[in-house]
């Protein structure tokens, strides 16, 4: 792999960039391989990153229907936090925090992870207590957080109304200073082409059609361009699809598939310099590098596998975008879209084992899947490497639905649903 | 939006008088006690989450607050057919 650094760039200026090396081989899959990895996008390649740094398996192959990155990890609004409630949840994202504070070093590329803050605001007595809870819980679990009320909310975002006459005045907030906004498509490309530096194989346009199952456990799948691959193990990190794989495989999860839309408005100038959530009026925002305004909301109430959502929902983020910031209002929308969340009952993801054998599923990520990239393929990894959960894995099972053991992120850590 | 006919109503109204509260035909254990904690998970948190035809069931919340199930394409969202609590659906997924 050829390393980026000043230098190269400077080296490549003088042949005018056009010698530059491909960042990944297209390469064609072979007959079999240790591990395969279905689904290309984010979580997907930085498990076969991780696989082969950290475990020393490169023989593996992430098989994607269309192109590397282009779900949901193309479709998030980006952001990256760890302040989440419950012990189960903090220590995982946490863990994926830790990994984003070194990723463009680790991978040698840029993936412009920016530490600008998250605010999850409070706008009414309980969400103040909420967010008490929440920060001194996260405290307790080595994260950092601290409790603001208005005047420090109107200190670090002075554009936003924090009038105490507006219908949801803002009482305070959380703030998280290490939580920010990263590249979403530079993550996919990085890990892709650190995974491909390794020998990892990234196969692209080739859809898994169906699951090999020989007594109860899994020898390969099989493919629409490539025919069978087989494999001692498969990952399966396919977000809104998850459910359809698990089908293929002769098993149910406890999944709903659900549109979630997003949208970005023309590029401004800057005016907001951190990251602003808020549970209550149900909206959240930041400004992109490019000044374009990133807003999202929540899911669409049905299920679907359409990748975009109805005019309502769109109406209701923008209402309360434009409530918590008025100077927004005449602010013109440019693009909007939909990804496809795949939803857990008690808003946790499943990192799991299943009931076929050497079949492993990585999903239920929800609306929240984007900043624990790093830290989802680093624990998956290390379950598909030894076979069994990681131990930050491990309460992530996707039997808790059967004994009970939920982790009930619903609401509870600012996340926006 | 969806435009969807409320069988109660007769008419159709806009997707936003209305909320989706998920799967039709849940039916509950007749004697939950004697479930095993596998058919009692099952019951409570595993939904058919198909990538076509999808039974669910609408409420109209601002119109006559009643209830009705619908057969929609979670693919192309197109709404098959409306019919009422306990009637069966006339377009099912094949096989």
């Amino acid at each position: 792999m050829q390393r980026y650094s000043g230098f190269g760039l400077f080296k490549h200026s003088l042949s005018y960039h056009e010698n530059w090396q491909r960042a990944w081989r297209n390469p064609t899959p072979k007959k079999k391989y240790d591990v395969i990895i279905v689904g290309g996008g984010g979580h997907g390649l930085a498990t076969a990153y991780y696989l082969a740094k950290e475990h020393g398996i490169t023989n593996v192959a992430v098989i994607e229907k269309g192109y590397l990155g282009g779900g949901n990890t193309a479709r998030n609004t980006t952001i990256v936090r760890s302040n989440y409630l419950w012990d189960e949840a903090a220590h995982l994202y946490e863990h994926a925090m830790k990994l984003w504070e070194g990723l463009s070093q680790d991978l040698n590329y840029n993936v412009m992870f920016s530490q600008r803050g998250v605010l999850n605001l409070g706008h009414t007595l309980q969400d103040m207590r909420d967010i008490q809870r929440r920060v001194n819980a996260n405290r307790l679990n080595g994260i950092d957080g601290e409790v603001l009320d208005t005047k420090g909310v109107q200190e670090i975002v002075p554009h936003m109304d924090c009038s105490a006459n507006r219908r949801y005045p803002v009482l305070g907030a959380s703030w998280q200073p290490r939580a920010g906004v990263a590249r979403h498509d530079a993550v996919a490309w990085g890990f892709a082409r650190g995974a491909d530096s390794y020998g990892v194989d990234l196969i692209q346009q080739c859809e898994v059609t169906g699951m090999v199952i020989e007594d109860g456990a899994i020898v390969g799948v099989e493919t629409n361009r490539h025919g069978k691959i087989m494999a001692d193990r498969v990952g399966c990190v396919t977000a809104g699809n998850s459910g359809v794989m698990a089908k293929m495989a002769g098993f149910e999860l406890p999944l709903e598939s659900h549109p979630l839309q997003a949208l970005v408005s023309e590029p401004i100038k800057p005016i907001l310099d951190t990251v602003v959530m808020s549970n209550h009026v149900h909206g959240y925002v930041s400004q992109s590098d490019k000044g374009d305004l990133v807003i999202g909301a929540g899911i669409d109430g049905y299920t679907g596998y359409g990748q975009r959502g109805s005019y309502p929902t769109i109406e209701h983020t923008l209402q309360a975008i434009v409530e918590l910031f008025p100077i927004f209002s005449r602010v013109r929308m440019n693009r909007q879209w939909g990804g496809i969340v795949d939803t857990c009952p008690d808003a946790c993801p499943i990192i799991s084992d299943t009931p076929v054998e050497n079949l492993f599923f990585n999903c239920g990520w929800g609306t929240g899947g984007f900043k624990a990239t790093p830290g989802s393929g680093n624990v998956f990894a290390a379950t598909l490497a030894k076979g069994e959960a990681h131990p930050l894995a491990k309460p992530f099972s996707m039997f808790r639905f059967h004994n009970g053991a939920l982790i009930d992120e619903h609401g509870a850590a600012g996340v926006a649903h | 939006m969806l435009h969807i006919y409320c069988p109660h109503c007769r008419e159709h109204r806009e997707e936003e008088e209305f909320h989706v509260k998920g799967q039709a035909h849940i039916a509950r254990p007749l004697d939950p006690d004697s479930c095993t904690d596998k058919e009692w998970g099952e019951y409570l948190f595993f939904r058919k989450n198909p990538r076509g035809l999808h039974h669910e069931i609408w409420y109209h919340t601002t119109g006559c607050r009643k209830f009705f199930n619908v057969t929609r394409d979670t693919v192309s969202y197109e709404i098959k057919e409306v019919y009422k609590i306990g009637e069966q659906p006339q377009v099912v997924a094949k096989g």
